[in-house]
C-alpha cells in the first residue's frame, strides 16, 4: 500500500475514536487535511528540496499510532535526567506524544509563563489554540501527484505537516505574556517508548507575545534502541513585536529512530528568533525550518549540525521568507560524516518585493571522513527586489592536511588532531547558543560523539 | 538614483532595441507546420539521409512522443503547440556556390547586416565562418586552408554524405537522442548544423566561428553542432545567434556535442542574442539548448557564454569529466531585461581522478525579467581528489526584477572538494555617484559598472568576439537604469 494511504485509512476507520480523544481545536482542522490529502503524495528522494532522504520510505512500515491515548509510564524517563550541570531548568517530559509535567514545573514557573498540554491548553484558551493552531503549518503547498502540474522552485513544505494535522491528538504549549522575561530556560525531553514499531504525532505551539522572551531546550531519546519509531513533529512559534525566542533543539535516539521534524516561526516587528539544531545520534533524520520574516527589523538565526556515522542519514532543509524590509538571517549549517553516513542540506533564502534593506547569509559547510559517505548540498537564493545583500557559501571537503601537519609536527598524535580540527569546525556552530552552561556541555557532548560514542545518555549519567 | 527609465528620450530607447530585427526575403522551402512519423521521414528524404540516420531520428521521435516538458526550472514558459510549427525552414538553393559570387546576392546582404560579411570575414579577420540560416547551413569559409591540416568544417549534411563513420561513430553519444525533452525534439527533427574534426596532433591555426540566424516566419530552428577534438589537437569555436523581430515565439532547440579526447583543447564560446522579444514580452526566441561535452585523459573544455538575447532561455552546457586530471571550465554573463526570462548554469560530473573544474557565473537582472543561476557538481565516488570551485554573483538593476541561485552540489567522495560562493546585491551606489561626479551619465555608468562586473568572464572571449559581446551588454541594458 502506498505510504500515505495507510494513514489516510486508519482516519477514515478510525476518526471517532480519534476525535473522542482530542480536543475540539485539533478536530476541527482535520477534514480540511484529510481532503488536502486525498490529492497529494509524501515527497520522495529526489524531488525537489529532498536530496537524500524518502519521506514516503520512511513512513511506509507499519507503525502503531496510539489513538486511544494508552498512557505509558513516566517511569520510563527515569533515566534520561538530561541535566545541564549549573543551569536550573524548567522540565518536562513528553513520552511518545503526551505530556508529562515533572513535580517541579509548575512550582516554579514564573508568573505569564504558560507550559502545559496542548489538549489541555485547547480546553482553558479554546480561542488562542483555535487562532494558532495549524495557523502556519495548514497554509503549506502539497506536491500534487501528478508530477507536471508545479513549476514552483520554492522548497515545498512536505504533506507531512498535513499528515500531522490529520493525526494530531496531543502536545506541548507554551505561552510567554507580554513582556514577561522567562530567565530559566525551559526544557522539554522527548522520549520514544513502545514495546512495538509507534509512530509519535507530536505538536508544540509556542506563543512568544510582544516584549517576551524565552529560551528552549529539547532533547529526543529513546527508550529502547531496538524498537523502531518514527517522530513527527510540527513545531509552530509566534513571536510577537520585540519578542525574543531560543529554540535549542538536539537529537540522541537511536540507529532505528526516524524524525521529521519541522518547524513553523512567524515573527514580527522586531523579533529575534534563533535555532539551533544538533543531530548527534539517529536513523533517519529530516529537520526542515520554515521561517517568515514578517516585521521590520526582524532577525533569524539559523544553526544545525550533524555528526553522521553508521548508516545515518541526516538532511536540513530551511527556507527564510524575508517578507518585510530591513529584516536579517543568518544560517548556519554544519555536518561531518562518516562511515556510510548521508547528509544534505537544502536551504532558500526568499526576498520577496516588499523586502528592500534585506540583509540574508547562507553558510554551509561539510567534511566527508570516509569513503563510502555522502553529501548532497543545495544552497539556495530567491531574490524579487533590488536593494538587498545576499550571500550563501558552500564547500564539502575535508580536514585541512595543512592544519593536520601543522599538529603534528607540535607533537599531537593524528587521532587527537584530527578530533581538535572536528571539534574546531563545529565550534562556530556551538557559539550560537547563548546559555553559556549549554553551550560548554553541547561541546562536551560533541567531543563524545567525535570520540565514537554512541551511547550519549548512558555517558550523561556518569 | 532619480527613476530614468520612464522619461529615456525616444532616440535613446530606440538604440536599445533589437538592431538584428529584420527579415530576408529570400526564398525559403519550408514544409507544411506539424510534427508527425511522416514529417521525421519527410525531412531525412529531403535531406536525402542514409537509413541509420532516419532511425536515429525515429527512435528519438518515439521518446519525444512519451515526454512532457520540463517544468522544474524557475520559468514561466507558456504553453508550446508543437503542431503549429514548421520543422524544416530552408533557402532555396539552385547549385552549390562555388566561390562567393555565386551566394545568393540577398543572403550575402543579410550577413552583412549581421557585420559578418562572408568576403570580410574571410580576407580580413581569417575567422572560417559556418553560417546557418533557419537550420540550413549556408556557406562554409576558408574550407581550403583548413583541409590543408585535415581539419573538416562543414555543414552537418555535408559531413553525413562524406564522413558518414565519423558522424556515426560520435552522433548521440554524449547527448544521447532519448536525453531530455529538447534533446529528443532535436534529435528528430534536426535539419542541419555544423561538423568540426580535429585530427589527432592539429592545433586548429584559426578560429571557427558559426552564425545562427532564424529568418523564416512560424518555423523553428533545430541545428546540431558536433565537435570532435581527437588526442592532442585544439579548436576554439564561436558561436553567435540573431533573429528576426517578430511577434510570435519561435523556437530554438539546439544540441551541441563535444568530445574531448586525451591531452585535447576546446573552447567554446557564444555570443547569444536571439531575439528577446519587445518590452511588454511580446515575441522573442525561446532558446532551450542542450550543450554536453566529454573529456578523456589530461582534455580540457571551456564553455564561455554571454547571454543577452531570447525571451526564454534554458541551457546548461555541461562538462563530463571522464578522463583523469580533465578540466572543466564555465564562464558565463548571463543579462536578463524587460520580461525576458533565464534558466542557465552548468554541470560538471567528475568522474576521473585529479579532475578540476571552474565555475564563473555572472548574473544581471534589469526590468521585470527573472535570471536564474542553476548548476551541478558532482563528484562520483571514483573522482579521487577532485577540486570544484564555483562563483555565482547576481547583480540587480530594478526593484522589479528577480535574481535566483540553484546550486547542486553531490560529494560522494571523500578526496574530493567542492566550493561554492554566490552573492547578491544591487549596482552600487557609490560606484554610480563616482561616474557622476565625473560628468559620466547614469546609462553610459552603468554600462562601465556592468562591463566591469562581466569582465572576469569577457576576458576569456576571444578578441573578436568580446568587442561585440561588450557592446551587447551595454545595448541590452539601455534604458534600464532606475
Amino acid at each position: 500500500m502506498d505510504a500515505l494511504a495507510q494513514y489516510l485509512n486508519l482516519y477514515r476507520e478510525h476518526s471517532d475514536v480519534l476525535m473522542a480523544n482530542a480536543p475540539e481545536a485539533l478536530n476541527r482542522p482535520r477534514p480540511r487535511a484529510y481532503e488536502r490529502l486525498m490529492s497529494a503524495r509524501l515527497p520522495r528522494k529526489g524531488d525537489e528540496g529532498y536530496p537524500a532522504l524518502s519521506v514516503e520510505e520512511m513512513f511506509a512500515p507499519d507503525y502503531g499510532v496510539n489513538l486511544r491515548r494508552v498512557p505509558f509510564g513516566v517511569e520510563a524517563s527515569e533515566p534520561f535526567r538530561c541535566g545541564v550541570p549549573n543551569v536550573s531548568t524548567l522540565m518536562a517530559f513528553v513520552v511518545n506524544d503526551s505530556f508529562r509535567p515533572t513535580a517541579t514545573l509548575e512550582r516554579n514557573l514564573p508568573d505569564g509563563v504558560e507550559v502545559m498540554s496542548l489538549a489541555r491548553a485547547a480546553e482553558i484558551y479554546p480561542d488562542v489554540v483555535a487562532k494558532h493552531y495549524d495557523a502556519l503549518a495548514g497554509a503549506v503547498k502539497l506536491i500534487p501527484t501528478d508530477p507536471h502540474s508545479t513549476a514552483d522552485a520554492v522548497m515545498q513544505p512536505s504533506a507531512v505537516s498535513v499528515l500531522n494535522t490529520l493525526l494530531c491528538q496531543d502536545g506541548v504549549f507554551v505561552r510567554v505574556k507580554a513582556g514577561v522575561r522567562c530567565d530559566k530556560p525551559l526544557q522539554i525531553v522527548n522520549i520514544s517508548n513502545a514495546s512495538a514499531p509507534l509512530l509519535a504525532v507530536r505538536r508544540m505551539l509556542v506563543i512568544v507575545e510582544d516584549g517576551a522572551s524565552c529560551s528552549i531546550l529539547t532533547c529526543d531519546h529513546a527508550a529502547s534502541h531496538d524498537v523502531d519509531y518514527l517522530n513527527c513533529q510540527v513545531t509552530e512559534a509566534f513571536l510577537g513585536r520585540g519578542a525574543s525566542l531560543d529554540i535549542y533543539d538536539l537529537e540522541e535516539s537511536s540507529a532505528r529512530t526516524a524524525r521529521h521534524a519541522q518547524l513553523y516561526a512567524r515573527q514580527d516587528e522586531g523579533s529575534e528568533f534563533t535555532v539551533n539544531g544538533t543531530t548527534l545520534v539517529g536513523g533517519r533524520t529530516r529537520n526542515s525550518y520554515y521561517v517568515e520574516l514578517c516585521g521590520e527589523h526582524a532577525r533569524a538565526k539559523l544553526a544545525g549540525m550533524a555528526i553522521g556515522g553508521d548508516e545515518q542519514a541526516v538532511e536540513n532543509a530551511t527556507c527564510v521568507i524575508h517578507r518585510a524590509p530591513k529584516t536579517e538571517s543568518d544560517q548556519l549549517f554544519k555536518n561531518i560524516l562518516d562511515d556510510k553516513a548521508e547528509g544534505a542540506f537544502y536551504g532558500s533564502i526568499i526576498v520577496d518585493e516588499k523586502a528592500d534593506f534585506t540583509k540574508a547569509y547562507q553558510i554551509n559547510r561539510n567534511i566527508v571522513a570516509s569513503p563510502s559517505a555522502r553529501m548532497h548540498t543545495r544552497p539556495q537564493l530567491e531574490i524579487y527586489c533590488d536593494e538587498v545583500k545576499c550571500s550563501h557559501g558552500a564547500t564539502v571537503g575535508q580536514i585541512d592536511e595543512n592544519a593536520m601537519f601543522y599538529m603534528r609536527q607540535r607533537g599531537i598524535p593524528e587521532r587527537q588532531a584530527r578530533m581538535m580540527l572536528m571539534q574546531a569546525f563545529m565550534a562556530d556552530v556551538i557559539d550560537t547558543v547563548s546559555i553559556p552552561a549549554l553551550k560548554s556541555r553541547l561541546a562536551q557532548l560533541v567531543e563524545l560523539r567525535l570520540s565514537g560514542t554512541r551511547e550519549l545518555c548512558a555517558a550523561c549519567e556518569r | 538614483m532619480e527613476n530614468n527609465s520612464e522619461k529615456t528620450m525616444p532616440g535613446e530607447a530606440i538604440a536599445g532595441e533589437y538592431k538584428y530585427g529584420f527579415s530576408t526575403d529570400i526564398d525559403t522551402d519550408i514544409i507544411p507546420k506539424g510534427l508527425s512519423e511522416d514529417v521525421v521521414r519527410l525531412i531525412s528524404q529531403k535531406k536525402g539521409e542514409p537509413e541509420w540516420l532516419l532511425d536515429f531520428r525515429l527512435r528519438a521521435f518515439h521518446a519525444w512522443q512519451q515526454m512532457s516538458m520540463p517544468r522544474w526550472a524557475h520559468l514561466d514558459i507558456p504553453p508550446i503547440d508543437y503542431q503549429d510549427i514548421s520543422y524544416y525552414a530552408a533557402p532555396v538553393k539552385k547549385e552549390g556556390p562555388k566561390s562567393m559570387d555565386e551566394v545568393d546576392p540577398q543572403l550575402v546582404e543579410t550577413f552583412n547586416k549581421l557585420g559578418i560579411s562572408l568576403e570580410e570575414q574571410k580576407k580580413l579577420s581569417g575567422v572560417a565562418v559556418d553560417a546557418v540560416m533557419d537550420s540550413v547551413s549556408v556557406k562554409t569559409t576558408h574550407r581550403e586552408l583548413l583541409a590543408e591540416k585535415g581539419v573538416i568544417f562543414c555543414s552537418f549534411s555535408e559531413a553525413v554524405r562524406d564522413y558518414p563513420d565519423l558522424v556515426r561513430k560520435y552522433l548521440g553519444k554524449i547527448v544521447p537522442p532519448t536525453d531530455n525533452f529538447f534533446a529528443a525534439l532535436n534529435s528528430a527533427v534536426f535539419s542541419d548544423g555544423s561538423f568540426v574534426y580535429i585530427p589527432k596532433g592539429v592545433r586548429c591555426p584559426m578560429e571557427l566561428s558559426t552564425y545562427f540566424r532564424i529568418n523564416a516566419q512560424g518555423t523553428g530552428q533545430f541545428e546540431r553542432t558536433l565537435i570532435i577534438a581527437d588526442e592532442d589537437a585544439y579548436v576554439s569555436y564561436l558561436e553567435g545567434c540573431t533573429a528576426p523581430m517578430r511577434d510570435e515565439n519561435q523556437l530554438h532547440a539546439a544540441i551541441v556535442e563535444i568530445f574531448v579526447e586525451d591531452r585535447a583543447e576546446v573552447k567554446y564560446s557564444t555570443v547569444q542574442n536571439w531575439y528577446a522579444g519587445d518590452k511588454e514580452g511580446r515575441g522573442g526566441v525561446y532558446n532551450f539548448v542542450t550543450k554536453r561535452g566529454i573529456c578523456h585523459h589530461d582534455a580540457k573544455l571551456s564553455w564561455t557564454q554571454v547571454e543577452t538575447g531570447s525571451a526564454i532561455t534554458w541551457k546548461y552546457p555541461s562538462c563530463v569529466l571522464a578522463g583523469d586530471n580533465a578540466v572543466g571550465e564555465f564562464y558565463s554573463v548571463a543579462v536578463t531585461n524587460n520580461r525576458q526570462q533565464a534558466d542557465t548554469g552548468t554541470k560538471m560530473i567528475h568522474l576521473g581522478r585529479n579532475t578540476r573544474s571552474t565555475i564563473v557565473s555572472k548574473g544581471i537582472s534589469a526590468g521585470h525579467s527573472q535570471n536564474s543561476y542553476r548548476g551541478l557538481v558532482k563528484m562520483a565516488p571514483s573522482a579521487e581528489g577532485a577540486h570544484n570551485y564555483a562563483q555565482c554573483d547576481s547583480l540587480l538593476l530594478s526593484d522589479t526584477c528577480g535574481a535566483h541561485t540553484f546550486p547542486y552540489i553531490d560529494v560522494l567522495n571523500d578526496t574530493a572538494v567542492a566550493e561554492h560562493e554566490a552573492t547578491t546585491s544591487k549596482i552600487s551606489e557609490d560606484q554610480l555617484f563616482y561616474c557622476a561626479q565625473r560628468g559620466i551619465g547614469a546609462e553610459e555608468a552603468v554600462g562601465l559598472i556592468v562591463n566591469g562586473y562581466a569582465k572576469e568572464v569577457m576576458n576569456k572571449l576571444p578578441m573578436e568576439f568580446a568587442v561585440e559581446a561588450q557592446k551587447l551588454l551595454s545595448i541590452s541594458l539601455e534604458g534600464s537604469v532606475g
